[in-house]
């Protein structure tokens, strides 16, 4: 095996792009329809596009979060961000007459300041991630509750919901959200420092310090993105549905987010981020509920099913397990 | 050698030959040690001696490449620190490991609790609690949690937790760094008590008094070779720092090794320190240095000199006072700060503090510099990776590839990398502590002379080294610490060897 060769099986990424891609195969064997493409208004309804779609929250979330596991911390309250952000858009678009774009850049920014303040709970005040951010876990879905005052708020606004039902191209919005997120994200960290100082405070915040790193400006920064982020996502959730539903918008997303980056290859401990790791790893976790939902598979085992999966993928990305596979492949060469 | 003790009568524990390697460097070479029961057995040498390798070779963290340990008569081999407790081999390491909310008894009796059916007999575990307290003097209440307690009391209650399982030998890795005196007389008086009791005692420290005090022998370690086992009786503070430093007294004058002249030293410093100080870690100091200088700071581990440097580099916050570069006042309360006025750090522990290990040789050298050379916040990734490859040839750093983590790097290297973070971004003042620790001679000799090197170049070196001789061949000027202060300032042909050891060693209690 080529150094290049090993270089790149050792890579997570390689994995769950590979699990992703078997996942694929298998449906385009067993799974009928899974490729058919119709057309309907315009708009291109196939399954791996509406995968795609429907992974948007999931993926949105997943490339912040890897941001923030990168610099070694943790966000549990993006679900209830989402939430917040859902509740605070249907508000707007219901209870006042601002223009779409005013109430988009609005939330945004009000996502981005609960991101600033779980970043300024972890690096002034020196709080563990885990709990500065179940803080807002616990707190951000009442929040949201209170700014519907506690029923779910419908809303009928084409402009508003295109964020979710408008089609480009043939191709959901969501598709280039997702893509231009994706390409800034992968830009910044590769064409700025943003990358480097990211997985330096990840991988030893001490010795980022003493190299005069602005250490707590980069962990307002990730969170503060990763606020944002969540804000676009819970728009986008609210906007699919036509309603902000604060007790079940992105409910449990925070899990899956997390599970994404993992499964991409980013480690839990922080430095070394894979920006592509993660989205494959939100792929792979939508596809895999797709194709239970469209297999014969009795619903009951869907997680089982999934949780299985993930431990398939995880167990092949461990050391230990991938040393055996290798001292094995090696050993059969060897005979051969 | 000189004062070594040899002894018949038969010892308890018998360690020969002992050799443990770690990459790049041979952290223990050919150890002998041996402990008698009833013994105060103190190990000393500065860092990087080898004093916790040979203890953790001992309890079982590490194995031993070469060597033989023979334990109450038969051989010892013990793969875990659990084994050596079993085989009754107590260790105490510094910071207290007692679950802070469980109770007294809870604690003594954490992991073996004694059983009664399916639940636990809390009578009978807090009977025996207090016979345990009773036994070691302890009057405590069993049922309060240990975190009502002072870290002193919780000490020794470890002790007694580590001494209820028939421990025949117990060892104290720096068991008074978090004590105060009082605290310190009142350990010492109990494992006097212990002793008497037969019991073998192995003592490491770094306060010297405290060993005069306490052991009845002392075995010194330095650069992984034991420089051999004295009755501490015959000892004092001077001969123990000679032995710990490389010099024996005798020696001291006919070293062969001259002090570096000084240098012109009337300009405006490049780095000044005015009265800077953090309590109750340092009093106030001054000190400046020059264009083209390289500033020693010596002194014995704990004297202050580490601090020193942290403070000037804005690692630490002072307490008092201010540091002035090129003459003017400014203002160093953050490493970045520090940075930004051209000084550079190397940190004491480049593992803890300096290494990013997990990411690449060449991403961990163009850390500092990459800012100056980006332009409109680009990362001109190219660019900065010619610029890694300049320095991973100068200093020869091995493996030469930059795509390797460093964390695969030998320690030497490691060294390199971070040396080479802080050249790359051309800093007018570079602070190294301790450069030369745990590397191996070679990679030694290779910094010494980069080192001078820089100084020609008109960089100012402020270098701390525990190693006298270092400090002798490359200073223009030392600064001297004892107990946290700056004692002497020795310039260029003052700084002999013997003026260097007199202002360490001190006045001391028993100097």
């Amino acid at each position: 095996m080529g150094r290049r060769t090993s270089d790149v099986l050792s890579r997570p990424a390689f994995w769950v792009g590979a699990a992703l891609l078997g996942l694929v195969l298998v449906n385009a064997l067993v799974t009928p329809g899974f490729f058919e493409v119709r057309v309907v208004n315009g708009r291109l309804f196939c399954t791996p596009v509406d995968i795609v779609h429907q992974a948007a929250p999931v993926l949105l979330l997943a490339l912040g979060m890897t941001l923030v596991i990168g610099t070694g911390g943790i966000d549990l309250s993006v679900g209830a961000v989402m939430a917040i952000a859902g509740a605070l858009a249907a508000v707007l678009l219901t209870g006042t007459d601002l223009a779409v774009p005013w109430i988009l850049v609005g939330v945004l920014g009000a996502g981005v300041g609960i991101g600033l303040v779980n970043g300024g709970l972890v690096s002034i005040l020196g709080i563990q991630p885990i709990i500065a951010t179940l803080i807002l876990l616990t707190a951000g879905r009442g929040l949201a509750q209170l700014i519907t005052g506690g029923h779910p708020v419908p809303f009928e606004r084409p402009a508003f919901q295109a964020l979710a039902g408008g089609a480009l191209l043939g191709l959901p919005i969501t598709c280039f959200i997702v893509a231009g997120v994706l390409a800034v994200a992968v830009g910044v960290t590769r064409h700025t420092a943003a990358g480097l100082y990211i997985q330096a405070v990840g991988d030893n915040e001490k010795a980022a310090r003493l190299a005069g790193l602005p250490v707590r400006r980069i962990q307002f920064g990730v969170y503060g993105c990763l606020g944002l982020l969540s804000a676009l996502a819970g728009m986008i959730e609210a906007a699919d549905i036509k309603c902000a539903d604060p007790s079940n918008c992105g409910l449990y997303l925070e899990l899956d987010a997390i599970l994404a980056v993992v499964l991409g290859g980013t480690l839990l401990t922080g430095g070394r981020i894979s920006l592509v790791g993660s989205v494959l790893g939100a792929l792979l976790i939508q596809t895999l509920t797709t194709t239970l939902l469209m297999s014969d598979i009795d619903v009951a085992y869907n997680l089982v099913v999934k949780a299985v999966a993930v431990l398939a993928v995880c167990g092949i990305q461990a050391p230990t397990i991938r040393g055996a596979i290798r001292s094995r492949m090696q050993r059969g060469k060897a005979t051969q | 050698m000189a004062g070594e003790v040899r002894d018949a009568s038969p010892a308890l524990l018998e360690m020969r030959g002992i050799t443990r390697t770690f990459p790049g460097v041979k952290a223990l070479d050919r150890v002998d040690f041996s402990l008698r029961s009833g013994e105060i057995h103190a190990l000393v040498g500065e860092n990087g001696a080898g004093k916790s390798t040979l203890v953790k070779v001992l309890t079982g963290v590490h194995g031993a490449e070469v060597g033989e340990i023979r334990f109450g008569g038969a051989r010892l081999a013990v793969r875990s620190p659990r084994e050596a407790q079993t085989a009754g081999i107590a260790t105490i390491y510094q910071e207290v490991n007692l679950i802070p909310h469980l109770s007294v008894a809870e604690n003594l009796f954490l992991g073996r609790q004694p059983r009664k059916g399916l639940g636990l007999d809390w009578h009978g575990m807090h009977r025996r609690a207090r016979d345990i307290l009773r036994r070691f003097n302890l009057d405590l209440d069993v049922h309060t949690p240990v975190s009502a307690y002072s870290v002193a009391v919780q000490q020794l209650l470890c002790i007694a937790r580590a001494l209820d399982l028939s421990a025949k030998l117990l060892v104290l890795d720096e068991p008074t760094s978090s004590l105060d005196p009082r605290e310190v007389e009142a350990l010492f008086e109990w494992l006097r008590r212990l002793r008497a009791g037969g019991m073998a005692i192995l003592f490491i420290g770094h306060v010297l008094d405290e060993i005069l005090a306490l052991s009845d022998r002392t075995t010194v370690l330095r650069n992984g070779r034991r420089v051999g086992t004295f009755p501490t009786a015959g000892l004092d503070r001077r001969i123990l720092i000679g032995h710990m430093l490389g010099r024996s007294l005798d020696a001291v004058q006919g070293l062969e090794t001259a002090p570096t002249p000084g240098i012109d030293s009337t300009g405006t410093p490049v780095l000044e320190a005015r009265g800077l100080g953090r309590t109750p870690a340092l009093r106030p100091f001054g000190l400046e240095v020059h264009r083209g200088e390289i500033l020693g700071l010596a002194g014995l581990l704990g004297s202050g000199r580490t601090e020193a440097a942290r403070l000037l580099f804005g690692a630490d916050l002072p307490t008092s006072g201010g540091v002035l570069v090129d003459g003017k006042a400014v203002r160093i309360r953050t490493p970045r700060q520090a940075v930004k006025h051209g000084l550079a750090f190397c940190p004491e522990d480049r593992k803890v503090e300096g290494l990013l290990p997990g990411l690449t040789v060449w991403e961990n050298i163009i850390l500092v510099v990459q800012r100056r050379q980006s332009r409109w916040g680009r990362f001109r990734r190219r660019r900065l990776r010619r610029i890694a490859g300049t320095f991973m040839e100068r200093l020869g750093i091995v493996p030469p590839d930059g795509n390797r983590a460093v964390k695969t790097l030998s320690g030497g290297n490691q060294q390199k990398v971070i040396l080479a973070r802080w050249l790359a971004a051309r800093p007018r003042v570079l602070i190294l502590d301790e450069p030369t620790r745990g590397i191996d001679v070679g990679a030694k000799v290779e910094i010494e002379s980069l080192v001078k090197d820089l100084a020609s170049g008109g960089m100012a070196v402020i270098f701390i080294s525990s190693a006298l001789e270092e400090v002798v061949r490359d200073a223009h000027t030392v600064v001297v610490f004892r107990d946290r202060e700056v004692v002497a300032c020795l310039k260029g042909d003052e700084a002999t060897p013997d003026a260097l050891f007199r202002a360490i060693a001190g006045g001391g209690r028993n100097g």
